[in-house]
């Protein structure tokens, strides 16, 4: 750095344009590509029986009546413990992965780089290949320019489109939204949510790009703290490859490293950076430059693997010519087992929790306000506020009864004496008032508190649930 | 791994930390614009909004937004959407609000707000009342003036005993202590009389004296056996039930002196301001009538 030139303070970005490659791991990112947005794009579509009340679409999350339908399973907001469960998880997951494998999420199944690969393909096959698209970039605007950026933002668009599209229709149901959005029928939220993210995704994919990755996103920071000697990341051989062609070592006539400084490494990264400088905070370990490489030690028939992925511990041993480890050594570490303990205690947890819950559920709240109720005839009278849930796709019947060692009467606000059965309507939680009343001079009504079991019992197919709670007698006063 | 290009490029800011170095990379120029772009955007917000502190006050912004108002909005919108049910609960009969579970329901919530509101102050806020005032329980099964439907919103629209509704509920009970009506031993033994029909513990020869004067005194209002009568609001003396209390002192105090229960009506158009409209009288007998106690 010189005094007379002193660095600008502020840096215009660098455009990218990423050159086609092939080999593993590009057909590799493209069946990842097409396997998460085909899961994005068509899970809204999947079908899925729940009973002729409740919706039959496979994953829907309906905000307005607070439910989560996922295939067989539905979620009330209760039981978020199960969101709950699944964040910790795919936490625990990311740390298992970023410390065997680096940043593999960033390279191969974050959406920013799917979208972004799925955006640079899309400007590839409009503008051409990276020479095209530099000579594109540097000409006058001219009418084919005008053209080809017209073309291009406008495909951009519409995969935008699409993507805020696919989205709204995981919240409704999506054949119904489908065509209401067609007829323009649907809700102004629809089309404000699709507009929002199509113009968002344009942005993050077609035009910030690795920006996003480099200033905006904190798991590069969070990422590099979590990797270690052993993660297996991506390498240059340095040892082989230099002195690289180009260099001093072309005049001094010294003996000359494999790499030949053609670039290919660095003209195919999506990020714009050269691998060669070693592990970088921008480099998101998406294998590309591996694949450029090996292509070209192949045509110069050297050996492929001048770029690769490798773990730092690796790299130093073959660079001093010791044994490296094998890669499963590098995975199953105490690190990565506990991680997968962890992650596996979690979902058993979850699994668990999931298959004890039951269809019909009751919670008691006894109403304190007053404690007890003294009738004319002298009978003292508790009054519970009891909550039935019932998660069927259909009305049920369920039969209230009561379990208590004094002997106490209940009967239900509104419904004749000894008329226990309340209907409780599909997929949803209804509130009765409960009497419990205890004779005049009785056990319970002389008794301070008495210990009591509500019962409910579904009477379509004799599933049970009970609540515990108190009768208040007057404690003998 | 090689020397990392960049810090010929850029250099380092000179800072070290055990001999890690800072390398002095340029801001990406977009970050500067955002920078720019959120002050513009900081001094519009400040003009379109209510934001600068003045002596009495704040600016209020051009676009005219308040919190208050928009409290306003809301309540306004609220009402808007409760007008149906409103208007439904003011013309069904009373008694089939039950079987609506939508009006039903709503008239529950309603009333249970309008109930903390004007009437939790001494029926308190369970409904219970309290019983050194004087306030009905309105959970258990006695009424003095009537417990279903109808006879709860008349309560509620007219209220008792007040100078506000010709309509409200009206009786007296003489005070027979103070008025020299009856003497000091001959309240004493009602007493007994009424302890006795009511189930208690009481001296069998003075209730027998009782007895008597209770058919000649008090009767014409409680009833021969004290069973009460709503149409005067007489309160049943014969049950478990005690408005004031039902121990000796209570009772005596209460034949001595009397007691002159008085509730305010309710209904708007005895008052004038805080009074409550028909539909929301129809809501809070509702919300009472299904407390548990009513007939």
């Amino acid at each position: 750095m010189s005094t007379e030139n002193p660095p600008s303070l502020y840096a215009k970005r660098e455009p990218v344009f990423p050159r086609k490659v092939k080999g593993t791991f590009r057909t590799l990112k493209w069946a990842i590509m097409a396997v998460t947005l085909g899961i994005y794009y068509l899970t809204p579509w999947i079908r899925w029986d729940r009973g002729a009340e409740l919706p039959d679409q496979a994953v829907l999350i309906d905000l307005a009546h607070r439910r989560f339908f996922f295939f067989w399973i539905e979620i009330w907001p209760h039981e978020f413990y199960f969101i709950a469960g699944l964040l910790i998880m795919a936490g625990l997951g990311l740390f298992l992965f970023t410390s065997a494998m680096g940043r593999v999420w960033c390279g191969y199944t974050c959406p920013q780089t799917v979208w972004t690969d799925l955006f640079i393909a899309t400007e590839r096959w409009i503008e051409g290949d990276r020479n095209a698209r530099v000579r594109l970039w540097n000409a006058k605007w001219d009418g084919r320019k005008v053209r080809l950026r017209v073309t291009k933002y406008f495909t951009w668009l519409l995969i935008g489109l699409a993507t805020g599209g696919a989205w709204v229709f995981y919240f409704t149901d999506a054949p119904t939204l489908f065509t209401n959005l067609l007829n323009g029928s649907a809700h102004p939220i629809a089309y404000t949510t699709m507009a929002v993210l199509a113009v968002t995704t344009v942005f993050f994919g077609g035009i910030a790009r690795e920006q996003v990755c480099i200033y905006a996103c904190p798991w590069p920071r969070i990422q590099a703290a979590m990797m270690d000697e052993d993660t297996i990341t991506i390498g240059y051989r340095e040892w082989r490859g230099e002195p690289r062609k180009h260099s001093e070592a072309l005049k001094t006539g010294e003996p000359m490293g494999d790499c030949i400084d053609c670039k290919a490494c660095v003209t195919v990264c999506p990020m714009g950076i050269d691998i060669r400088d070693g592990q970088q905070m921008a480099c998101i370990t998406c294998g590309l430059c591996i694949d450029a490489c090996d292509d070209m030690m192949a045509k110069i028939g050297k050996p492929r693997g001048l770029v690769d992925y490798l773990s730092l511990d690796d790299a130093e041993a073959e660079a001093a010519g010791k044994p490296t480890k094998p890669v499963w050594q590098h995975i199953l570490r105490p690190r990565t087992l506990i991680y997968s303990t962890l992650w596996s205690i979690v979902g058993i947890g979850l699994v668990v929790a999931l298959f004890i819950r039951t269809d019909i559920d009751m919670t008691v709240a006894p109403v304190r306000n007053p404690v007890y109720v003294t009738l004319s005839d002298g009978t003292i009278r508790n009054v519970y506020e009891v909550r039935l849930r019932n998660k069927h796709g259909e009305e049920r019947p369920f039969e209230l009864s009561l379990n208590s060692e004094a002997p106490l009467l209940v009967s239900l606000q509104g419904q004749e004496e000894g008329d226990l059965t309340v209907m409780v309507p599909a997929d949803s939680t209804h509130l009765v008032r409960v009497f419990v009343s205890a004779e005049q001079g009785s056990e319970g009504a002389l008794g301070d508190r008495t210990p009591l079991r509500f019962w409910i019992e579904d009477s379509i197919n004799e599933e049970r649930a009970f609540d515990d709670t108190y009768f208040n007698g007057t404690g003998g006063s | 791994m090689s020397n990392n290009d960049k810090q010929d490029d850029v250099g380092t800011t000179g800072h070290s930390w055990d001999g890690i170095e800072e390398l002095n990379n340029p801001l990406p120029r977009w970050w500067v614009w955002i920078l720019y772009l959120t002050i513009v955007w900081a001094i519009g917000y400040t003009i379109a909004y209510p934001a600068w502190p003045l002596v009495t006050g704040a600016t209020e912004g051009v676009l005219g937004f308040s919190t208050r108002g928009q409290v306003q909005e809301d309540i306004l919108r609220v009402e808007e959407q409760n007008a149906d049910l409103l208007e439904r609960l003011t013309t069904i009969d009373l008694a089939a609000v039950a079987d609506d579970d939508e009006l039903h329901g709503f008239a529950i919530n309603a009333g249970s707000s309008i109930f903390a509101a004007n009437c939790s102050q001494c029926h308190g806020r369970g409904a219970a009342g309290v019983q050194a005032g004087g306030y009905p329980n309105l959970l258990d099964d006695d009424w003095l003036w009537g417990g279903n439907i109808e006879e709860i919103v008349y309560t509620v629209t007219h209220g008792i005993r007040n100078e506000q509704s010709f309509d409200s509920r009206y009786s007296e009970m003489p005070k027979f202590g103070a008025d020299e009506i009856l003497i000091d031993d001959e309240i004493t033994a009602l007493v007994q009389h009424v302890r006795a029909i009511s189930g208690q513990e009481h001296d069998a020869e003075l209730a027998t004296t009782g007895a008597e004067l209770f058919l000649d005194n008090c009767a014409s209002c409680h009833g021969d056996a004290g069973e009460g009568m709503a149409e005067l609001g007489a309160p049943n003396l014969s049950d478990a039930i005690w408005l004031y209390g039902g121990d000796e002192e209570t009772i005596y105090a209460s034949i001595y002196n009397a007691r002159f229960g008085v509730m305010p009506a309710w209904s708007e158009e005895y008052r004038a301001a805080g009074g409550l409209s028909a539909a929301e009288i129809n809501a809070v007998a509702v919300y009472v009538h299904q407390l548990g106690g009513a007939q």
